[in-house]
Parts: structure tokens; C-alpha cells; sequence
């Protein structure tokens, strides 16, 4: 192999096959200090962060999208190659041929393409219309096999958000292979697994790998042939740390080029490139200064990452988020710390490139991370509200020491395991349906099985679980069924190319799925077992409302009369789904997740019998309802701990909202604190958390101002988001969550 | 033992060092004018708990306390319940929990004496270092209050001093001369703090029926406190 890009390396197994992980167990340099090291960010780079704020403002005037390109299908050779500022960039390569214009990906779904457009003011192009003519999308043959009841379902919102009319994402392309081992190696092992699959048994199963393994070869020539229109040949390993990353970056860029899926992370890069970065500081050719310049850059570029969404999407996922979810941190399996100079450098750019939410930087935390970098991590958060922590404590001895975060909260390990992502089903929907029958109490539509409404003057709690047992387990079901013929489709029409051939061949896979309003089904269930609930039914006899005599114990204040009801819930839920075969013998994994969704899932949701009010939104993820925990925010968190992270492999969602004087008089005070509280937290095997450390005034402030709160960045569930690019409603609702303060 | 609680706060930042498991007892003997807890005045309120139950309580929270943080008692006025502290806090001490007593010192006897014992950290709230405004502020004498200080001082149990910042009550320069009087030189003395009064517990006097007889006094402007802090320093007093 090409030992001069590897000068320096120890060596190992790594040598010999594709295997990231052992290069940078025997090549990393721990850093256990603080950030004192750090530089500020260059002339240069300032330069070029105001060439992309111009971009960034003159975008939001036109609404949302500076410009987009109808005439050409999105892929890695469709663009000439684009730029920001040609001459000072030091990492180049954009999706089209100009910052920030948006292509047309037609794959999943031309529908979704040509509303996005026309919601702009545009229309797609002719020669892409043409091109789909003959082409069958992802969306179109998940329409061919959907039963009327799978359709029904979508349309009641009990089941939303699907990946049936745009990419599922979710699938994170082990990038680094690219830097490491030049793309000519990546395809030599391809063509060899593809040879031994000729040996093999020619059905189904293998015929569909054979495939798939052609279109990886062919998408590693068109990576090859795209970073050579830029005059950068990546065939080869990389020699030195800018290229490192130019490479690495190359690959990430392909891959978003040729999906448009719903969150494409960029894995688990920083500390494989610190080996980089300190080989060349050592060699003299790079100063600390020029490789945060380095990171910088990088970290620009990804932050100008766009897809072409629809406003219902919006409604969704608000702020246009990508999750370029990078995971920071964590300990390797030998118990050495994984945190590096870079590191702080990743986090440093927050300060160098000011807050914002992409990347989607998420702290692996644990208990055993370096002191100094546990500061840092809590400085950033305090600072600037823009990182997220995950237990690394927790995922660790399932997924080892080199997994990415798929989206907001899903571990996969780098290149060898994927996810079938499922959004989110409604639970209080389905509460609210095996009470009525399976009547959609919005739209009086039989969606479920056909029951007797439920009877009797008060609601009997232990009647009330038999049916909601039921109505799981028939929800369960079908919602399995429908990710079947989701993913089945999604291979078949828009299989990720690029990403799984960054990927092993044999891959493991996850079918993910979720849980949306689950406070709010905990706190009805405690609400008819602990006080008395009475139905009240409309003129046909749906009931749309409650009466609640007598207090009940809440979610959120770590009450286990109610806690063990919602541990309960999530349980049943994962062994129902798990009754249900899986679409290439996926896994099933389930997340109390909701993103902004929560907002929109309240909306088409009738009054619940723990007096929430129709329409009224549900809590976000995995948090108790809004003003419910009275014991202040650790028992909340304590609450949220306890739900199991071996029912929810996919992850469980918390954010954590507190004001500045709530956790400390001094900033030195609030870091230590905010650090105590993370430890406590993970310490109880929590899963996951968005910290928020602001003023409820400043938000209200930013409503008003939104001028003069250009960057403001907060976490909701799962990652960052500008303020500004929320909708007022889900703005409101940021502003009535629970903020932890203190009087 | 059984004794009368206000309500908790899990996440408490401000009373004690690190992340606090905060006990608001119910009870207190002084009646100040700008009390922002005026619910928790009446014992015969709130909730009876066992001194068991709440160390349970507490301990849920101890992940969180790392190396320095702990339990705080606060109020209402703990001293008013001496013995039952002296309870959760023996059990706390047990369980190697930091614990740290959050009061006014208007009570001082034998039962209070054995309390200390148990209290890794005084706060003391001084209303006013003068008698005649202290009793102004509380309705009740200030020698109570006096003799806890030295006590505490002269046991040698870390302190730390607060007072409340009212325009019009304490906020001149003589005041703040008065305090550095009364405190200066003392070893136990930590920290020494002045909080600005805020008015977000005006509400609970309406509330429970009671007149509120501040009305139309606002809260010390940013400015005003540095000043009277100032003072203090000058005063030779080490100002957090």
C-alpha cells in the first residue's frame, strides 16, 4: 500500500483491511488539559464568515431560499464546480455550482420537489420533469404497495412523518475511509466482496447486494471523477492534514449530493483527524493557528449544507436542519478518554465562527472524561446553547468506541451498521382511539379496529389499559408493515449509493421507530388510576373531552407512581413492535424523539384525560408536559432517567431549560454546576440531553427584536435551531416550556 | 420524626456550595415586611413528613452533588423546627451528604446548640445589624439573631452572611457601615452576600389576604448594589 501518506502512523491491523477504528486507537494523542491552547479565528477566516452571513441574510430576505436550480437532477457530476471565495478557501467543494442554491432531488419523490419549488416561486425544470418520466421514485412505488388502512393511518396523523416521499437519511458514510485510504482502495474491496458473492447462492437476498455493490463501484468512480472537476485527485490516501480533511469532506459532500435524506450526520471525524493535524504540527508544516483555520473552514462549509424542503416539512423539523450530527468525545473501550486537541477545536468554532446549529455537535459524555474538557463542554453550552450530550457510558458496551449519532440521538457503529429511520407514531392519538373504538376523535373517521366506544360514568384505569393494549399492538403492526414497504421501496428506488459504499458490505441494520407525546399518555393513565376521570361525549357519541375531580401524580417530579406507568408503556411498546418481522431482518429500536413535531402532533390531537386541551402541544421527546414537574428540574430529569434505554436503543430525548442564575451566581459557579448536573444525570444511565442556558426574557426580547438577535441558537429536541427560523406557534411554545428558575 | 414542610427545590444553585437538595420547612416566628415566602409563616400549614422520607428524598439527588454539593434546609424558619433538623441532618451526616442551614438565627437554645452540630455551613440572613431597623423589618428583636452569630462564630461552623437589599430600609452607606461592623474580623465567615429584594413574591401576599406594605417600592437598581458593595469592602469586609 502507499506507505508515504501513512509516514509517521503505527501501524496495525488497519494496514491490512478497512478498519478506521484500529488507526485511531493506535494513533491518537489524548488531551486531558483545558482550553487555554485555543486561537482566535483568522483574518481570513472572518473574511470569508462575512461572505457567508451576506449569503445567510440576502437567504432569509427571499424567504427562506437564496436560489434553486430546476433544471439539473441533483448528483455528484450534474454542477460545475462552485465556491465561495475561490482564492481564500482552504477546503472547497459546494452542492451546485453556487453558495447555497439548492438542487432538485427528484429520487424520493418528485412531489415533494415540485412543491418545494413552487412554494419558492419556482417550477422544476423541464429536463427534469422529463428525466422522472421515466423513472419510478421511491415515493411512487411506496404508493403501489400501501394498503388503504396504512394510507388511512398516515392521513389520521396517528403514524407521521414517514419517509415515504423524501430521503430517510439516517445512514452515515464512514467518511474518514476516503481520507485514510484514497477512494482506489475502497473500490478494490468492493470488487473483491462483489467476487465472493458469486459464489454464493443467486437469490433475493444476494441478487439485490450484487446490485447494491455495483452502484457503490460505480458512485466511487463519480466521487473520484467530482473531486478531479475541483483538480484534486483523491484516489490516493491523504498525505497531510489539509488534505485530511478536503478528502474527507469530498465524500461527505458526494453523499448529500446524490440524498436528500432527512438527516445525514457526518459521524465521528474530529479526533481521527487530530492524528492529522498533530503529525503535521509536529512536522512543522502547521501552526495551532492554521488548524483551526483548517477546522474552521471545514466547519463553514458544512454549515452552508441545504437541502430543498416543502413548508409542511418545515412544520416538522422547523429552521432547515440537516443534522451534520458530529459526536465529540467519549472514552475508548481500554478507558482512555477519546477527547483530543480537536476536540476543542470542533467546539471552538462556536466562538470562531460564532453559535449556530450546524454541525449538530453532540458531547459524548461520561463520567470518565477529562476534567478540563467536561469545563469546556459546559462553557459552550452556557455560552452559546448550541451542543447536545448523549451517555457514552450507556452506548459504549453496545456500540463500542467508534459510533456516530445518526440525526439527534441514534448510535450506529462508523461503517458497519445502519438505520431504517421510522419517525414517530402518536401515542395519545392511540390512547384516545382505543377509548373511542378506533374513531379518530378530530375527524369522527373509523381508523383503527371497530370497537364499542368505551362505557360507564368515570373511565375504569384497568379497562382502559386492556384496550389501549390492544390498540398498541394492532398500531404496532401495522406500523412495522408500513416501514416494510417503506424501506423496501427506498432500496429499491433510492438506495444511498455513496454512503453504503463507505460502508461495510455486511452491514447490520436498525429499524427505528418512535413515540411521540409519551408524558401525555403517562399523565392520562395516572390521571384514571390515581383520580377519577370522567368522559364527556359529543352528540355522536366521540368522546372529545375529560373531566378531571381529584389531584393525580405528574411526570417530571420523581414520583414512581407515575414513572413506573410511563417505563411501563415504553416497554410494552418495544415488545409489541418486536412481535413484527422486520423488512432485511432489521432491528427494532424505538425513540421518545419528537423534534419540533410535538407542536404539530398537539395540533391534530384531541383533549387527553390528563387535561390537556385539544390541540394544545405535547411535551417535547421524552419531558413531562409543560408546568407539571413542582419539584424543580432535577426530579424532572430524574423522572426522564429512569425510562430504559435497553426498551429505547434509539434514544431518549430530554431538554434541559434553565436560566443562567438558576444553576449559579458566577459563570465559574454555573460551569461546575452545569457539570454536576450532567454527571448526575448520566450517572442514573439517562440518555440523552439539550441544554439550554438562557433568559426567558431574551426570548420573549427576540420575538419582538428578531434584529437584533440575529444568531440566537437554542436547542429543542435533538439539535439546534436559529430562534428565528422556528414558526411563531413553535416560538410560543419554546417560551412555555418549563424554564428551570428561580425566584 | 415528623415535622412540617413548605415544599422542595431539586435543582438549588445559590443557598450552599454545588448542586443543592433544598427543604422548604413551614413555620417562622419573624414576620418581615418583604418576605417573599409569607405562605410558609403559618406551622400549622404544610405538609408532615418524616425526617426518613426526606433523607430518601435527598438521596435520590446525591448523584448530583459531587464533590460539594449537598442538603440545605431553608424556609419558613428551620430553627423553629431545631430538633427535627437535628434529625435529617444526623441521618444526612450518616450518608456522608454535606449539609448547610439556611436562616435568620431568630431563635437560639439548646435544641438549636445540637443542630449546629450536625451543620456543615451556616447562611445567615441578617435583616438589619441595628436594632431598632431590625425589628422595624421583623416584627421581633434582634438579641436572638446575635447571640446565634456568636455562637456559630465561636464554634467555628463556616458561615456565610446575606442580607436583603431594600431601598429605603438598608441601602445607605451608614447602613452598610453598621454590618461591616458587626461582622468584620470574624474567622467562620466565608462569604459575604447582598441579594437585591425582588418583588415575585408580592403576589402570595394577595393571595393569603394579607396587606403588603412595600407597594411602592422598586427594586435596587444594579448600580446601588455595587455601590453598597463597595462600601463593604472598603469597610474591610471580602465581598463575593
Amino acid at each position: 500500500m502507499d506507505n508515504k501518506a501513512w509516514t509517521g502512523f503505527i501501524g496495525g491491523d488497519w494496514q491490512e483491511t478497512i478498519n478506521v477504528r484500529d488507526f485511531i486507537q493506535k494513533n491518537y494523542t489524548v488531551y486531558t488539559s483545558d482550553d487555554t491552547f485555543l486561537t482566535g479565528a483568522t483574518e481570513r477566516t472572518k473574511n470569508l464568515k462575512k461572505k457567508f452571513d451576506e449569503l445567510y441574510s440576502l437567504e432569509q430576505e427571499k424567504g427562506g431560499v437564496i436560489d434553486i436550480d430546476t433544471d439539473t437532477v441533483s448528483s455528484l457530476l450534474s454542477y460545475a464546480p462552485g465556491y465561495l471565495d475561490k482564492d481564500n478557501e482552504i477546503i472547497v467543494g459546494l452542492q451546485t455550482d453556487r453558495p447555497l442554491v439548492r438542487g432538485v432531488n427528484p429520487f424520493a419523490g418528485i412531489a415533494m420537489a415540485r412543491q418545494a419549488c413552487n412554494a419558492y416561486g419556482y417550477k422544476v425544470g423541464k429536463s427534469v420533469e422529463e428525466n422522472v418520466k421515466y423513472l419510478t421514485t421511491h415515493n411512487d412505488g411506496v404508493f403501489k404497495a400501501y394498503s388503504d388502512e396504512m394510507k388511512k393511518m398516515r392521513k389520521s396523523g396517528v403514524i407521521t412523518g414517514l419517509p415515504d416521499s423524501y430521503g430517510r437519511g439516517r445512514v452515515i458514510g464512514d467518511y474518514r475511509r476516503v481520507a485514510l485510504y484514497g477512494v482506489d482502495r475502497l473500490i478494490e474491496e468492493k470488487i473483491l466482496d462483489k467476487k465472493a458473492l458469486a459464489h454464493m447462492e443467486m437469490l433475493e437476498e444476494n441478487i439485490r447486494l450484487a446490485e447494491e455493490l455495483h452502484e457503490q463501484i460505480s458512485y466511487l468512480n463519480k466521487l473520484k471523477e467530482m473531486a478531479l472537476a475541483y483538480g484534486i485527485d483523491i484516489s490516493k490516501p491523504a498525505t497531510n492534514a489539509k488534505e485530511a480533511v478536503q478528502w474527507l469532506y469530498f465524500a461527505y459532500l458526494g453523499s448529500i449530493k446524490q440524498q436528500n435524506g432527512a438527516a445525514l450526520s457526518i459521524g465521528r471525524i474530529s479526533s481521527f483527524l487530530d492524528i492529522y493535524f498533530e503529525r503535521d504540527i509536529k512536522e512543522g508544516i502547521l501552526t495551532e493557528e492554521t488548524v483551526q483555520e483548517i477546522v474552521d473552514d471545514l466547519i463553514l462549509k458544512l454549515r452552508m449544507a441545504r437541502q430543498l424542503r416543502t413548508p409542511d416539512y418545515n412544520d416538522l423539523f422547523a429552521g432547515d436542519p440537516m443534522w451534520i450530527t458530529e459526536a465529540v468525545g467519549g472514552i475508548s473501550e481500554n478507558g482512555t478518554p477519546l477527547v483530543t486537541k480537536t476536540s476543542f477545536r470542533f467546539l471552538h468554532t462556536l466562538y470562531t465562527l460564532g453559535p449556530a446549529p450546524e454541525p449538530n455537535i453532540t458531547i459524548l459524555w461520561s463520567e470518565m472524561l477529562p476534567e478540563g474538557f467536561k469545563r469546556y463542554c459546559s462553557k459552550v453550552s452556557i455560552e452559546t446553547d448550541s451542543i447536545q450530550y448523549e451517555n457514552d457510558d450507556l452506548m459504549r458496551p453496545i456500540y463500542g468506541d467508534d459510533y456516530g449519532i445518526a440525526c439527534c440521538v441514534s448510535a450506529m457503529r462508523m461503517g458497519k451498521e445502519m438505520q431504517f429511520f421510522g419517525a414517530r407514531c402518536n401515542l395519545p392519538k392511540v390512547l384516545l382511539m382505543a377509548l373511542n373504538g378506533g374513531i379518530d376523535e378530530l375527524t369522527g373517521q373509523q381508523v383503527g379496529p371497530t370497537m364499542d366506544p368505551i362505557k360507564g360514568e368515570y373511565l375504569d384505569y384497568n379497562e382502559v389499559v386492556t384496550r389501549f393494549d390492544y390498540y398498541r399492538d394492532w398500531l404496532c403492526k401495522s406500523y412495522v408493515n408500513t416501514m416494510n414497504v417503506i424501506h423496501y421501496m427506498h432500496d429499491k428506488y433510492a438506495y444511498e449509493k455513496l454512503h453504503m459504499a463507505l460502508h461495510d458490505t455486511n452491514v447490520h441494520r436498525f429499524m427505528a421507530f418512535g413515540i411521540a407525546g409519551l408524558s401525555v399518555v403517562g399523565d392520562s393513565l395516572s390521571a384514571i388510576k390515581y383520580s377519577k376521570v370522567k368522559p364527556i361525549k359529543n352528540d355522536a357519541g366521540i368522546i372529545v373531552d375529560f373531566e378531571i375531580e381529584g389531584e393525580y401524580p405528574e411526570f417530571g417530579n420523581d414520583d414512581d407512581r407515575v414513572d413506573d406507568i410511563v417505563v411501563k408503556v415504553v416497554e410494552d411498546f418495544d415488545k409489541s413492535l418486536k412481535k413484527n418481522k422486520t423488512y432485511r431482518n432489521a432491528e427494532h429500536t424505538l425513540s421518545i424523539l419528537t423534534i419540533t413535531s410535538n407542536v404539530v402532533y398537539g395540533k391534530k390531537t384531541g383533549s387527553t384525560p390528563d387535561g390537556r386541551k385539544v390541540g394544545e402541544p405535547f411535551a417535547p421527546g421524552a419531558n413531562p408536559m409543560h408546568n407539571r414537574d413542582k419539584m424543580g428540574a432535577l426530579a424532572s430529569l430524574n423522572s426522564v432517567a429512569k425510562i430504559p434505554f435497553e426498551s429505547c436503543r434509539d434514544g431518549v430525548s430530554c431538554t434541559f431549560t434553565v436560566t443562567p442564575k438558576a444553576i449559579g451566581s458566577t459563570l465559574d459557579e454555573q460551569i461546575d454546576n452545569l457539570v454536576s448536573i450532567m454527571d448526575g444525570y448520566f450517572g442514573q444511565n439517562a440518555h440523552h440531553s439539550n441544554v439550554n442556558v438562557l433568559d426567558k426574557s431574551k426570548l420573549i426580547k427576540a420575538m419582538e427584536e428578531p434584529q437584533n438577535y440575529p444568531n440566537l441558537t437554542i436547542r429543542v429536541s435533538g439539535y439546534a435551531v436559529n430562534f428565528h427560523r422556528l414558526t411563531k406557534k413553535q416560538q410560543l411554545e419554546v417560551i412555555d416550556r418549563t424554564f428551570h428558575e428561580r425566584l | 420524626m415528623l415535622g412540617k414542610i413548605h415544599s422542595f427545590e431539586t435543582m438549588g444553585a445559590l443557598d450552599g456550595p454545588g448542586i443543592r437538595f433544598i427543604v422548604f420547612m413551614q413555620g417562622c416566628p419573624l414576620r418581615c415586611i418583604y418576605c417573599h415566602n409569607p405562605d410558609t409563616w403559618n406551622i400549622t400549614l404544610g405538609e408532615e413528613i418524616d425526617s426518613d422520607e426526606i433523607v430518601r428524598r435527598a438521596k435520590r439527588f446525591s448523584s448530583y452533588f459531587r464533590l460539594k454539593g449537598g442538603v440545605t434546609l431553608s424556609g419558613g424558619e428551620p430553627l423553629q423546627q431545631a430538633e427535627f433538623c437535628k434529625d435529617i441532618f444526623m441521618k444526612l451526616k450518616e450518608n456522608k451528604i454535606h449539609t448547610a442551614l439556611d436562616t435568620s438565627g431568630c431563635i437560639f437554645n439548646e435544641n438549636v446548640r445540637q443542630l449546629l452540630e450536625y451543620t456543615d455551613l451556616v447562611i445567615l440572613d441578617i435583616k438589619h445589624a441595628d436594632p431598632t431597623k431590625f425589628k422595624e423589618i421583623t416584627g421581633q428583636e434582634i438579641q436572638n439573631t446575635l447571640s446565634f452569630f456568636e455562637y456559630v462564630a465561636k464554634i467555628n461552623v463556616p458561615l456565610w452572611i446575606r442580607q436583603v437589599i431594600v431601598p429605603g430600609l438598608n441601602d445607605s452607606y451608614e447602613d452598610m457601615v453598621e454590618l461591616s461592623k458587626l461582622i468584620r474580623g470574624i474567622k467562620a465567615i466565608e462569604r459575604v452576600e447582598l441579594l437585591p429584594y425582588h418583588v415575585m413574591g408580592v403576589k402570595k401576599w394577595s393571595e393569603l389576604g394579607i396587606e403588603y406594605k412595600l407597594t411602592s417600592v422598586e427594586e435596587p437598581t444594579l448600580e446601588k448594589m455595587d455601590f453598597l458593595k463597595e462600601v463593604l469592602r472598603t469597610h474591610g469586609i471580602p465581598i463575593f
